[in-house]
């Protein structure tokens, strides 16, 4: 009995009138956990109950307390007839099971009902005993921290990056269980989210597992998603990366009040520290699962009426990015150091050396390949049994070796920023993985070499090192250009590069970052059955084809050389399929300027058509040199044929003019390189071409004051201010032309993401100087002719003009802090001023690119980028200066805040609020992002992974579609955050809606929605406030902790 | 080809300041969209009137579902369902509250009933108030009424911890209540030139003084009724102008006071009988609801038209006010110092800002 798990009731509040008589409710409420179920008293006739309970005790596995969500629900007692349900609250208790989170769940926790939403809120206490589990044989993982997060959580410190672990549950989908036809809406709805609680508590128990079997104690980057497979059931499939993780105990005392508070510390596993690298947990001995999971697949009992096999043959896979060619250069290149290969075996005797991490301890990520990725179309059939998933299995172990063969050719041994997904339309269902390929150090890795210490590790420079090209130039796997880097010039790097990944932090970069997305409709038939999925898998080459020409051309476009994020989603409808592409752009210092784009006409002899393209041309012209400007792209010119390279390349110059049309011949072996110009060609040989190159030029730019991205980080920006706000945004479009062309089609959806882009930047215009980060497009094709695209991100507000005014004032402190930049460079920004431009030639950008071109300075620092970019902002500044007096409070206002010693209210209201009693809700930040700037986690109180179903019979009376998913989300926003809140933590990190499914009928006046949201519930202190009150941390986390909000 | 659905949430709710007036004012979506067009927002932010559409939609779509809290502001604070700063609750729940002097002219004192909502759209007409407006306010008016009236302890204060409304709108809110519990008379035509703001402060003299509350702030009764106690002691002063001698002496005693002091003195001289008359009768009458009801009117017909086809100025006015009230003291045979001193003291200040020279 390893477990005890408690609850208490203490009082509801706004309860709904369940008695029209008395205008009351006579509630009650029922605890539930596996088979027992308590009850309390019935409190009568009031809207505001105070039911103060005893405590009920379940005495439980904790393999059961893993799986299973503890279940509140809220009635209304009725003497004559049967006791109607205000609604539910389902408590995830997995966070009370690792000693390093949450201690106690106590809040007001909003109770849903499927069909009325939120009706009031009810109080409660919820705490776990855990026992020391002795039992070798155990099937549960207590204890083993689970983190959305995809980069190393803020107050850890990685020992040792295990590798990948995944796992899929399936089970017949409750709405298509014959049942169904008898239930009410209510039943079945709760029973479906009752049944996805209980998958996806079995599917962390079970990843728990095998994390533990790999020597690990937690899991990053956990990515957990539902496949809606109708008919053919539910699958709950997640991947992660399994670490062994040490919390930085920023104070000696922490450590001790830990144990001291914890009753489950002994659950802890073993850690591995650095002085013994690796005791494996060989005495563990296999569970079944494992070798269900690691079993080989055989692609003959698939159930996929189509071979799977055939499915790689007829190219569902293209590489994108720099992949590509199939054969070539299977073998790593053997002018690479021994060493590195010794690192590949020990990563090649894993299964797969996949890391669903985004970025990386430093000094982890050594080289980067390209961006790998693989799909598979496949039929849905029946899961005839939920127990043996193994066609599901079976087909992502398709896909992932196929992705690691396509690292293997690009001379990687492992692959980074791995991510998977589906879209499911009826019974064909696209699977996809992708990820960047990439050389790992052995620093972090169990198995590599053992002298950590002493041996001859690589020498990569930061910077710029990740650039260089892991495979062998003479055998390059695909046709690509090849230069000395710009930054060390000792390696060879490409001349764009496309990863899946986050900017790494001392990645040198020129200017500012951007959105790019590429966006394509393609029509197709109607089709059933195997018909259909070969007429999709046929589609699938020319769609990915089309959409990597359309993000190297805004790439080249923008002016910039690499994508960093780079997501693509296809998602299949009956009629059509949708691809939507979106990475941040960015110059990287390292890499060769792009070349601009040409335009060529087929027929040069009309006169007319001459003026027209050249009117194209420069429309296009200028649109580059604009972008340039607004994206500070001012690169030092260093004219590589005046140093001179070492190894001539003859050859590329002859491929210099390549037309278009040449390399869209050669679609058949996807030859996605378009890397042999420097101008890049764009020929125009039917009306097609023109309106693509029309198409290029609508993506309106962002308006003044707004930056855009979908990663991390934005490239080039740094000092933000603790404002931010996250949002999601939903819209559903309807196609009510049938006979539509591809053209129009492409051109409808990419205003509808343009315009969904401008309405957000005017929704948030009273945040500018603002960037939106990590803007994650989702769309889903919900029935014939409708489109819907949904977007989550956080909008930032950042400070242009604070590098200026603290470098006046003397407070450096903060400016170190704001910017993380060395000390040299802050000298720069103190020193500039219009008079030693003339003594200084550094100090003039356009000085700058003279010393560049210069053949002294042939190993160029790498502080000349960035402090051009430094000029450049400065002088924007400047600029800013003068016209931006009506922004002045703003500014005067938030420096404020940075200078106040003490807390501001909005901060300080988690604990002031804790100890009022609750007169005013806490305030819980949410964000996509692993941070909040201005601010530090203390402390990570678990994973929030909620699954919500809402379903309407009176759409008409809740304002349409749009009233009835407006209420849903924020309902759905305010139950994340009041159980982050009930977990003593203030903000929700890493937050991602992972599914929206919405499905309307406004003939029958109802609407139905399925909502997958998850994030890491944290504990955030204002670094204002560490810096000003000597108060511990940990104290403050006691007190939210303990504190008993009524 | 059609936008079916366009939702924004945002985890902290965006509310326009500018939108939520033009939602409060009763404008469609449409108009509203016009509106902020011609404002010029759309230049400012290089947007296009789709954009504008979707926002304001949006915001309106908002405001709606925060309506059925700004209805018990208390709930706004403790619910969970938006994440809205505190400086914009306050906002919110003020402008809520809000109300157009134009309109609460035109329904003040009267009753708060289904009946009066329905001439709502006759009053709209009139004052130019859109009927959703006006609706909005007069429902105000009627949550805050239905919610104080219950409740003991002074009008303001629960009216402002209620609705947590500001001290000024608190008092506003307390002189309408007032006004409709003791039904007063303010539609007359001779009453029209008055404002709200100066019933308003009548209002707040009455309450701060002649009612139960005024006297004791721990009574179990409310501040919404007059003290009947005091209203039966006013009888009592009907011995100004019942006794001969008393009036003769008073009248002495303020002409020796004021004389050569207003340029006035002649009319008032001849006049002060009958403007005695007029304020003593007033008090003796209060007792019969009825006559509370008049008693603007009263004042105004007793009192102050006599004194402005006079051409007094206000200064004479408060002259005369002082030394009338200051003199009853002085003589011998007048015993009700107390009840003269309560009365007295409303009515100079209610004249003064009924007053307009």
């Amino acid at each position: 009995m390893p477990g005890k798990l408690k609850a208490k009731i203490v009082a509801g509040r706004h309860l709904p009138v369940m008695d029209r008589a008395s205008d009351l409710t006579d509630a009650f409420v029922e605890v539930k956990f596996g088979n027992t179920t308590y009850k309390t008293d019935v409190y009568p006739k009031s809207l505001n109950p105070q039911w103060n309970s005893e405590w009920f005790k379940f005495e439980v596995d904790d393999e059961d307390l893993q799986d299973e969500p503890l279940q509140i629900t809220v009635l209304d007692h009725d003497t004559y007839s049967a006791n109607d349900a205000i609604g539910k609250v389902y408590i995830d208790i997995d966070p009370l099971l690792c000693s390093e989170a949450a201690t106690v769940i106590s809040g007001w926790l909003p109770i849903y009902d499927t069909i009325h939403g939120i009706r009031g809120e009810i109080n409660v206490l919820v705490k776990v005993d855990l026992f020391n589990d002795l039992n070798r044989f155990r099937q549960s993982s207590c204890g083993v921290k689970f983190f959305c997060t995809t980069s190393i959580p803020r107050c850890y410190r990685a020992i040792m990056v295990h590798g990948f672990v995944e796992e899929l549950v399936v089970n017949e989908d409750p709405e298509y269980q014959w049942i169904d036809r008898i239930r009410t809406p209510r039943a079945s709805n709760e029973a479906r989210q009752r049944l996805i609680f209980l998958m996806s508590g079995e599917l962390q128990r079970k990843i728990g597992l095998k994390v533990l079997e790999m020597g690990g104690n937690a899991v990053v980057g956990y990515l957990q998603c539902f496949d809606l497979e109708g008919e053919s059931g539910l699958v709950v499939r997640a991947i992660g990366t399994a670490c062994t993780l040490e919390k930085i105990s920023t104070l000696p005392s922490t450590a001790t009040h830990q144990s001291n508070s914890s009753p489950s510390k002994d659950m802890k596993e073993p850690v591995f520290g650095e002085e013994v690298p690796g005791i494996p947990l060989s005495s563990g001995p296999p569970t079944p699962l494992r070798a269900q999971t690691f079993s080989s697949f055989s692609p003959s009992k698939s159930y996929s009426r189509q071979s799977s096999s055939s499915d790689t043959e007829l190219s569902l896979t293209p590489k994108t990015g720099m992949g590509s060619g199939g054969s070539a250069g299977k073998e790593a290149g053997p002018l690479k150091a021994l060493l590195r290969q010794q690192t590949q075996s020990a990563l090649e005797q894993r299964e797969y050396p996949f890391f669903t991490l985004t970025s990386f301890p430093s000094g982890f990520l050594l080289h980067v390949g390209g961006v790998v990725s693989a799909r598979s179309v496949k039929l849905l059939d029946r899961i005839h049994n939920p127990d043996e998933p193994e066609t599901r299995d079976a087909w992502w172990e398709e896909i992932r070796q196929e992705i690691k063969s396509h690292a293997k050719a690009l001379g990687c041994h492992a692959v980074v920023g791995y991510s998977e997904s589906t879209s499911i339309c009826e019974e064909v269902c696209i699977l996809s993985a992708s990820g960047t390929a990439a050389i790992l150090s052995s620093r972090f890795m169990q198995d590599g070499p053992l002298d950590t210490e002493h041996r001859f590790e690589e020498v990569v420079p930061p910077g710029c090192g990740f650039c260089h090209i892991p495979y062998d130039e003479l055998n390059i796997p695909f046709p690509a250009q090849l230069t000395y880097c710009y930054s060390c010039r000792r390696s060879k790097v490409p001349d764009v590069l496309f990863t899946t990944i986050d900017l790494p932090a001392d990645a040198n970069i020129t200017g500012k970052g951007c959105l790019i997305q590429a966006r394509l409709c393609r029509t197709k038939k109607k089709a059933q059955g195997e018909g259909n999925a070969t007429a999709i898998s046929n589609l699938l080459p020319f769609l990915e084809y089309e959409l990597h020409t359309q993000l190297m051309n805004k790439l080249k476009l923008r002016g910039m050389n690499a994508l960093f994020g780079l997501r693509i989603q296809i998602s299949v409808g009956e009629t059509m399929l949708l691809g939507l592409a979106s990475a941040t752009g960015v110059y990287l210092t390292a890499l060769p300027g792009p070349g601009g784009i040409q335009i060529a006409g087929k027929t040069p002899s009309d006169i007319t058509y001459e003026q027209h393209i050249s009117n194209m041309q420069k429309k296009i012209n200028d649109t580059i040199a604009k972008n340039k400007d607004l994206y500070e792209i001012n690169p030092p010119e260093v004219v590589e044929e005046i140093i001179g390279s070492p190894i001539p390349e003859p050859r590329q110059r002859s491929r210099l003019f390549r037309s278009q049309s040449e390399s869209s011949d050669e679609v058949s072996e996807l030859d996605l390189s378009h890397g042999k110009k420097d101008a890049f060609v764009l020929e125009i040989d039917d009306t097609d071409a023109v309106e693509d190159i029309h198409a290029l030029l609508t993506d309106s730019p962002t308006p003044q004051g707004f930056y855009s991205c979908n990663t991390e980080i934005m490239p080039g920006i740094q000092n933000w201010t603790s404002a931010i706000q996250m949002f999601t945004s939903v819209r559903v479009f309807r196609l009510n032309n049938a006979n539509l062309t591809n053209q129009g089609l492409n051109k409808i959806f990419s205003d509808l993401c343009e315009n969904l882009l401008k309405s957000l930047y005017f929704k948030l215009r009273s945040m500018v100087p603002c960037c939106l980060c990590h803007l994650n497009f989702t769309v889903a094709i919900p029935e014939d002719e409708l489109i819907q695209v949904a977007v989550t991100a956080v909008a930032m507000s950042f400070d242009k003009e604070q590098i200026l005014e603290n470098g006046k004032q003397s407070g450096e402190k903060t400016l170190t802090k704001a910017i993380t930049e060395n000390d040299e460079q802050l000298q720069f920004n103190l020193e500039l001023n219009p008079e030693s431009s003339h003594a200084n030639p550094l100090s003039s950008p356009k000085g700058l690119s003279e010393v560049g071109s210069h053949p002294s300075a042939r190993a160029p620092s790498v502080d000349y980028s960035s402090f051009a970019d430094r000029c450049s902002s400065w002088i924007e500044q400047l600029r800013l200066k003068a016209h931006t007096i009506r922004r002045g409070s703003v500014k005067t206002t938030s420096s404020m805040e940075k200078a106040s010693p003490l807390p501001e209210g909005r901060s300080r209201s988690l604990r002031s609020n804790r100890s009022y009693s609750g007169t005013s809700v806490a305030v819980v930040k949410m964000t996509p992002l692993s941070f909040i700037p201005g601010a530090k986690i203390i402390k990570y109180l678990g994973i929030i992974n909620m699954f919500f179903i809402r379903e309407t019979t009176s759409l008409r009376e809740e304002g349409g579609v749009s009233g009835f998913l407006h209420s849903f989300i924020a309902e759905v926003f305010a139950m994340v955050r009041a159980h982050v809140a009930a977990l003593g933590g203030n903000a929700v990190v890493s937050y991602s809606m992972k599914e929206c499914v919405f499905m309307e009928n406004p003939n029958k006046n109802q609407a139905q929605c399925l909502i997958n949201v998850s994030g890491d519930a944290v504990i955030f202190v204002r670094e204002s406030e560490l810096e000003a009150a000597s108060v511990q941390p940990q104290s403050t986390t006691h007190t939210s902790n303990g504190g008993e909000g009524t | 080809m059609s936008v079916e659905l366009d939702v924004f949430v945002g985890n902290t709710t965006i509310m326009d300041k500018e939108v939520y007036q033009l939602w409060l004012n009763g404008y469609t979506v449409n108009d509203a969209v016009k509106v902020r067009i011609e404002g010029g927002v759309m230049e400012e932010c290089e947007a296009s009137a789709d954009v504008l559409l979707s926002d304001t939609m949006d915001q309106y779509r908002t405001f709606q579902m925060c309506e059925r809290l700004l209805h018990h502001p208390a709930k706004l604070a403790n619910q969970l369902l938006f994440q809205i700063p505190p400086d914009r609750q306050a906002m919110l729940i003020e402008r809520y509250y809000a109300f157009d002097d134009l309109f609460v002219r035109e329904v003040l004192g009267k009753k708060l009933s289904k009946g009066t909502k329905k001439d709502l759209d006759d009053v709209s007409a009139k004052t130019g108030v859109s009927l959703k407006s006006c609706r909005r306010q007069f429902d105000n008016f009627k949550r805050v009424f239905k919610v104080v009236e219950e409740l003991k302890g002074p009008l303001v204060e629960n009216i402002r911890q209620h609705f947590l409304l500001p001290d000024q709108l608190a008092r506003d809110y307390a002189a309408i209540v007032f006004f409709a519990n003791n039904r007063f008379e303010t539609g007359k035509k001779k009453l029209l030139y008055l404002t709200f703001q100066d019933f308003a402060f009548c209002a707040g003299q009455l309450i701060n003084h002649w009612t139960l509350g005024a006297v004791d702030s721990m009574m179990e009764d409310m501040d919404v009724d007059l003290d009947k106690e005091f209203l039966q002691d006013l009888k009592d002063l009907k011995i100004l102008i019942t006794d001969k001698d008393l009036l003769d002496q008073h009248k002495s005693l303020v002409c020796t006071a004021l004389r050569g002091k207003t340029s006035v003195f002649n009319e008032m001289e001849a006049n002060f009988k009958n403007l005695s008359r007029g304020l003593v009768n007033i008090a003796a009458k209060l007792i019969n609801a009825k006559d509370v009801r008049d008693f603007f009117i009263d004042l105004v017909e007793k009192f102050i038209e006599p004194c402005r086809s006079d051409k007094w100025t206000s200064i004479d006015m408060n002259l005369f006010l002082t030394h009338y009230t200051n003199s009853a003291h002085i003589l011998d045979t007048f015993k009700h110092h107390a009840v003269w001193t309560r009365y007295m003291g409303v009515i100079k200040s209610c004249i003064l800002r009924m007053y307009h020279d």
